[in-house]
């Protein structure tokens, strides 16, 4: 493709963004017991305010709820869709982006925002749009471009109850060994690494060498951690280290619940822990239940692989 | 030695925009329109505006808010640092102008889409390689990135040390929850609170759960302040600076403070409130409500304590006795707080605690409220304020 075809063809696509996918349509069914109670069953989710009418109607709300994730299964088309769609705009991107031989599909993502709640008998009216597309992007895939629809829900009151935006890459599929290479690069989420500046570089080098070093003022002789350029008793610059034996003791703990975190492993405890030597450290404590982690506990670190990428010391029950 | 503006600033207008969960504006919008609430309150005009302060963390430009409303000309702009903490240290900016004339009427703002924008909530991450990112750095690879979990790590261990149960922690949420429910511009008005819900609700970090976090909001608050002198031709009895104060204290990070021999405490707030005190010549016993910064219910506590009004550890008997309530000791976060007003990092609760010495609070306690007490958010580098009538 020139550069004109390509600027030609990214007019063309780019002209779908802001048409409409479906106009304002009300659910088929309206919200029912029947649905709810099949879905969180295969969902497994036993919350008492989506099926349990007793204990609902004795709740803050008063009466049931549909779970809000089911926002989007109210408009579903079920069975009719065998026999295909009727022609909408996202269709007719769709095929335009196959024409061009971007033919690869690839869902990426879907992100809900819930406004409002919903109750049997209440109806849920569902709009589309497309919402964005975005420029020309080489992926582990092949090259494509991801488009966004952004669903609208309303109830039959026309009250706004929730979004829902779906990411596809469109994408030209590779050669067989550049997609088995791609394969190999598809990233899984790691674990937030630390920048690494002049002042901390050495220790998170040291920690991928599997120790744990604790900076150590060459003048006083005094221990510092987290390191910094100067010594705050003496405010000597010079300074080495000495490796901790990681034999420590829980000051203090806490389990993180709530957001998850994609690249962490949950159930997930951070603790600040005095070492040995007499310095604290933030680390998590593993290796026992969450539960069973506590103020004054023994624990001695090692420093482990915990991903693709990271390097870390993580302590046990002593 | 303590520097002295007692009474050489003043506050004479405040201004909210709606709260919500979704503005639908840009920041600039909201930040705009709660300075222009504030002048209206006042009886200014935009051009009598020549100060402005705000937070670091705010992505309102001076210049950008002055342009918009017609300010014109700007001799004083001033930000500070550290998340909530730089709340009521933007008043002792805007104070320190007035009293040494850099200038004249400083306006104190903050706006965000803290729910429809970025969400403190998602936590720290990034890949830029400054000192704060440095300091984030010991603690993201483990999984401690979100306000909640660095809270909940005090928490636990000040749990630890002095017997507070959650009991105390509910009674913070409950009683400021009492007075959002009264509050029609507060996210919980009309809404129902109980231990059962408290109790049932998910944990977020524990020891914490999701009723002891407070809200992320959208909006805008707004203070201005000017001299007495000035305050006299304006529109609102004016309430005066009596001191503030803010204090960064030793071996201080921001959230994280974890490497103090004994780091369940908070000695910043500790020396921001002798300062205070010192400057204002006032003691605790002066001091007739309060709006105290509640990112998370027992961050007030650890408050109450270093304000001395209970000693260390006592501070869940204090609340327990009902001293927060409107009929309390000390009626506290008449709002409804940042747990369930807004979160506006802590400047809705400096108009609040104006409104409190104006006796206009929808919650205005019965009693004479000569001196309202306002606080920045704790953990990080902090401070507070008193404000009480004009004589």
């Amino acid at each position: 493709m020139t550069a004109n075809e390509l600027n030609a063809f990214e007019d063309e696509i780019n002209a779908f963004v802001g048409r409409e996918v479906c106009p304002p349509t009300p659910a088929k069914d309206d919200v029912n017991t029947a649905m709810i109670r099949q879905w969180t069953e295969i969902i497994g989710d036993t919350n008492p305010a989506y099926t349990n009418e007793a204990w609902a109607a004795k709740s803050t709300r008063g009466k049931s709820i549909a779970p809000p994730a089911m926002m989007y299964v109210w408009g579903q088309e079920g069975f009719a869709v065998t026999t295909g769609r009727p022609a909408d705009a996202q269709a007719d991107l769709v095929s335009l982006f196959n024409k061009h031989g971007y033919t690869g599909v690839l869902g990426t993502n879907v992100k809900q925002e819930y406004f409002k709640e919903v109750s049997p008998n209440d109806n849920v009216v569902m709009e589309m749009v497309i919402d964005n597309i975005s420029e020309r992007k080489t992926t582990g895939r092949g090259p494509g471009y991801f488009f966004e629809t952004l669903s609208t829900f309303t109830n039959q009151h026309g009250e706004k109850i929730g979004t829902q935006r779906f990411k596809v890459l469109k994408f030209i599929p590779q050669e067989q060994p550049a997609a088995a290479a791609a394969e190999d690069t598809l990233q899984v989420p790691t674990r937030i690494a630390s920048p690494r500046g002049h002042d901390n570089k050495w220790w998170w080098d040291a920690c991928d060498a599997g120790k744990v070093l604790i900076q150590r003022c060459k003048n006083c002789q005094t221990l510092r951690h987290p390191p910094r350029p100067m010594c705050g008793e003496c405010q000597s610059m010079e300074w080495d280290s000495i490796e901790s034996t990681l034999d420590g003791e829980v000051l203090s703990h806490t389990e993180l619940h709530h957001p998850k975190i994609p690249g962490y492993q949950y159930p997930l405890v951070c603790a600040v822990i005095r070492l040995g030597e007499g310095t604290n450290i933030v680390s998590n404590v593993v290796g026992c239940d969450p539960s069973a982690v506590h103020i004054g506990m023994r624990v001695k670190g090692k420093v482990e692989q915990v991903d693709e990428k990271t390097m870390l010391p993580q302590f046990y029950p002593a | 030695m303590v520097a002295n503006v007692k009474d050489k600033a003043v506050i004479v207008g405040i201004g909210n925009t709606k709260f919500s969960k979704e503005s639908g504006v840009s920041e600039l919008s909201l930040a705009v329109q709660a300075v222009k609430a504030a002048i209206d309150d006042a009886g200014l005009k935009p051009s009598d505006i020549d100060g402005m302060a705000t937070f670091t963390m705010d992505t309102n430009d001076e210049i950008e808010v002055a342009r918009a409303l017609g300010v014109g000309e700007l001799t004083f702009y001033g930000r500070s640092h550290y998340g909530g903490g730089a709340a009521t240290s933007c008043l002792h900016q805007a104070t320190m102008a007035v009293a040494t004339g850099m200038a004249e009427t400083v306006v104190v703002y903050r706006a965000l889409n803290g729910r429809s924008g970025h969400r403190f909530s998602g936590g720290v991450a990034g890949d830029i390689t400054t000192s704060d990112a440095i300091h984030w750095g010991w603690y993201m690879p483990y999984g401690l990135l979100t306000p909640a979990s660095w809270v909940a790590m005090f928490t636990e261990r000040w749990m630890h040390n002095t017997g507070v149960t959650k009991d105390a922690l509910f009674e913070v949420a409950h009683s400021t929850r009492v007075y959002g429910a009264n509050n029609p511009a507060a996210f919980f008005y009309g809404r129902h609170f109980d231990r059962a819900e408290y109790d049932a609700a998910r944990t977020i970090a524990s020891p914490l759960q999701l009723f002891d976090c407070c809200q992320e909001s959208d909006g805008g608050s707004a203070v201005i302040v000017t001299t007495p002198e000035r305050a006299r031709d304006l529109k609102q009895p004016a309430v005066s600076v009596r001191g503030v104060a803010q204090c960064a204290a030793d071996n201080q990070e921001q959230m994280t403070s974890f490497y103090r021999e004994e780091f369940a405490g908070i000695p910043e707030m500790e020396r921001a409130a002798e300062n205070v005190y010192a400057m204002s010549g006032l003691t605790v016993d002066d001091i007739d409500a309060a709006v105290i910064y509640d990112a998370f219910s027992p961050i007030v506590l650890w408050q109450l304590e270093a304000w001395g009004f209970c000693g260390n550890g006592e501070s869940g008997d204090f609340v327990l006795d009902g001293a927060l309530r409107t009929d309390g000791r000390l009626p506290t976060n008449t709002h409804g707080g940042q747990l369930s007003e807004a979160y506006i990092h802590g400047v809705n609760g400096i108009v609040e605690a104006t409104r409190l010495v104006r006796g206009t609070s929808v919650n205005q306690p019965a009693k004479d409220v000569n001196h309202a007490l306002v606080t920045s958010g704790v953990g990080i580098p902090t401070g507070g304020a008193i404000l009480g009538k004009m004589n």
